[in-house]
């Protein structure tokens, strides 16, 4: 039984490892494609059929490149930090639930690696882990640019994962539980959090884009001002590890605001017609990939929409703007929580 | 005093709340952006396709052979003048006898060279050229690495003796070059009768 156990939790940990590797590539691909379509281009074309075969030819090339480490930094801190970024990055998709538990043969098989009871929390401690690798590959590059770049996606950091995870205690107190697990099993039918925290949903998604460094948050590696930011001094597949640990994060990112927000891996209507739970299973993972499809198709239309912010204005975004935004979310949802008791005490 | 209709006068008033919020503009931008995801790319995939060029196209020259094959240069340094980027130099040269079939007239150009880096291509030479010798073809000017070579000189300029291998100019050809044309004068030295009385060219 332990030894079964075993077994499907590494072949599962090895399907949602390779699958986030998957997408991260084809986000790259993705990502040049609808940059190109918004821009009435074609983008690359020319490996492959429509270029399918690119994120390939990028990955040689990556790996093809001289691989430069400078005198002057600090040798072991600079490999480290790409591993950090992309080890933090891969952590976090062992609590996303991929779909509802697979009946094989009368036993469950959960298709979530960990279903921790404080997944959320973990969630945090993980993301939070992530800007270590960008401050440790900025500082030990021991240039100017990547310092600055280091230290803006540090404070970056800070200020948005504040109003972030007050926006997330709102979504806690309403669903009462810090499992992942749970917050998209509560979500079926259209019982999606989006429709009961909508103020929260709207400050966790920017966060998340502060969060990834995706534009217009970009400011950390912000190519007119900071040259290329942390990743200023990196080459070969280090650089690479940096750029494929942001579409991880980006992937990652889609998964959890489809799954705290979205319904996860449920869809309305559906248990009308599909009455299997097997089927009913890999039609939910379908359904969350859709999901995480549109995500990530909507950080990119961002990207390719919005001008990068200035580094006062990111500021003021943050702390003066969307942390009192999530006080107030958590004040209304505690008051609508309490609403009975409120106006017990009132009309008494 | 208003010289368009397009000035804007500038008024710098508070944002009202809805515009302080930005989400309004950010999504009627986003709204902008998305809508491009249906347009028609512009781009032309060049080896496969390549730009339709318009019809009297101005790129390389070419220096034209008369019916016989002879040049018709005869280096009267016309277009050099007209060059507006000093771009045409040459050198004259005395045809030798038993040259009569490389060369129309008693005067040829010995060297005919063209700087496509400076050419602007504006077709001034072929404006001013009195015996319809230099034209401008679709032809596009190839790339080098140095500058020596964009210094085309007579051998790349003048077309091919043999039939496949002359340029067609039709397209360029004004009705000054048809009335040229009909001039059998100087069609070549043999028609050419001492006794018959000389018409006045064309220019």
């Amino acid at each position: 039984m332990t030894l079964d156990f075993l077994i499907y939790k590494i072949i599962l940990v090895l399907i949602v490892f390779s699958i986030t590797l998957l997408v991260a590539t084809y986000s790259t691909y993705a990502e040049r494609k609808i940059a190109a379509f918004l821009q009435d281009r074609i983008g690359p074309d020319r490996a492959g059929p429509f270029g399918i075969l690119q994120p390939l030819a990028d990955a040689v090339k990556m790996f093809m490149k001289e691989e430069i480490i400078p005198n002057v930094s600090n040798k072991a801190l600079f490999v480290l930090g790409p591993g950090i970024c992309m080890l933090t990055a891969c952590m976090t998709g062992v609590i996303i639930p991929w779909g509802k538990s697979i009946n094989i043969g009368g036993t469950d098989y959960p298709l979530q690696i960990a279903d921790v009871n404080i997944g959320i929390l973990y969630l945090f401690g993980v993301l939070s882990l992530g800007v270590y690798g960008i401050m440790i590959g900025g500082w030990a590059s021991n240039n100017k640019y990547s310092l600055l770049g280091a230290i803006r996606a540090s404070s970056q950091m800070i200020s948005y994962e504040v109003a972030m995870g007050i926006s997330i205690i709102a979504l806690v107190m309403t669903t009462g539980t810090l499992s992942t697990g749970e917050i998209a099993a509560q979500q079926h039918g259209w019982h999606w959090n989006v429709l009961i925290q909508p103020l929260g949903c709207l400050i966790f998604i920017i966060c998340a884009f502060a969060e990834t460094n995706r534009a217009p948050f970009d400011l950390p590696e912000c190519e007119t001002e900071l040259v290329g930011g942390y990743h200023t001094e990196y080459s070969s597949m280090k650089l690479g590890l940096f750029l494929f640990a942001e579409y991880i994060n980006m992937f990652i990112s889609s998964a959890v605001i489809a799954t705290f927000y979205f319904g996860g891996y449920n869809m309305p209507l559906i248990g009308r017609w599909v009455h299997d739970p097997n089927v009913l299973a890999i039609l939910g993972f379908v359904f969350l990939f859709m999901k995480i499809v549109g995500f990530i198709f909507f950080f990119m239309w961002v990207r390719w929409t919005l001008p990068r912010f200035r580094y006062d204005q990111l500021m003021n975004l943050g702390w003066k703007i969307l942390i009192p935004l999530s006080i107030l979310n958590l004040v209304l949802t505690g008051a609508w929580m309490m609403r009975h008791e409120i106006i017990n005490y009132f009309v008494k | 005093m208003q010289l368009t209709n397009r000035s804007k006068v500038v008024v710098k008033k508070e944002m009202t709340f809805i515009e302080r919020m930005y989400l309004p503009a950010i999504f009627s931008g986003m709204f902008i952006t998305f809508k491009h995801l249906f347009k028609k790319s512009a781009t032309i995939k060049y080896p496969e396709q390549t730009r339709e060029f318009s019809k009297i196209y101005r790129g390389q020259h070419v220096l034209k052979r008369d019916e016989k094959g002879a040049e018709r240069c005869t280096a009267c340094g016309l277009c050099a003048v007209a060059c507006p980027a000093e771009a045409i130099t040459m050198t004259a040269a005395e045809r030798k006898p038993g040259e009569e079939a490389l060369y129309r007239e008693e005067k040829y150009a010995a060297t005919y060279e063209i700087n496509m880096l400076r050419c602007i291509f504006c077709g001034d030479c072929e404006e001013a050229c009195p015996k319809e010798a230099i034209f401008l073809t679709d032809r596009k000017v190839d790339s080098f690495y140095t500058r020596k070579e964009f210094i085309y000189g007579k051998s790349i300029l003048v077309e091919g003796l043999e039939s496949d291998k002359r340029v067609d100019v039709s397209v360029r050809e004004t009705k000054a070059v048809e009335e040229f044309k009909k001039q059998k004068e100087f069609a070549h030295n043999e028609t050419y009768d001492k006794n018959k009385k000389k018409t006045v060219a064309g220019h």
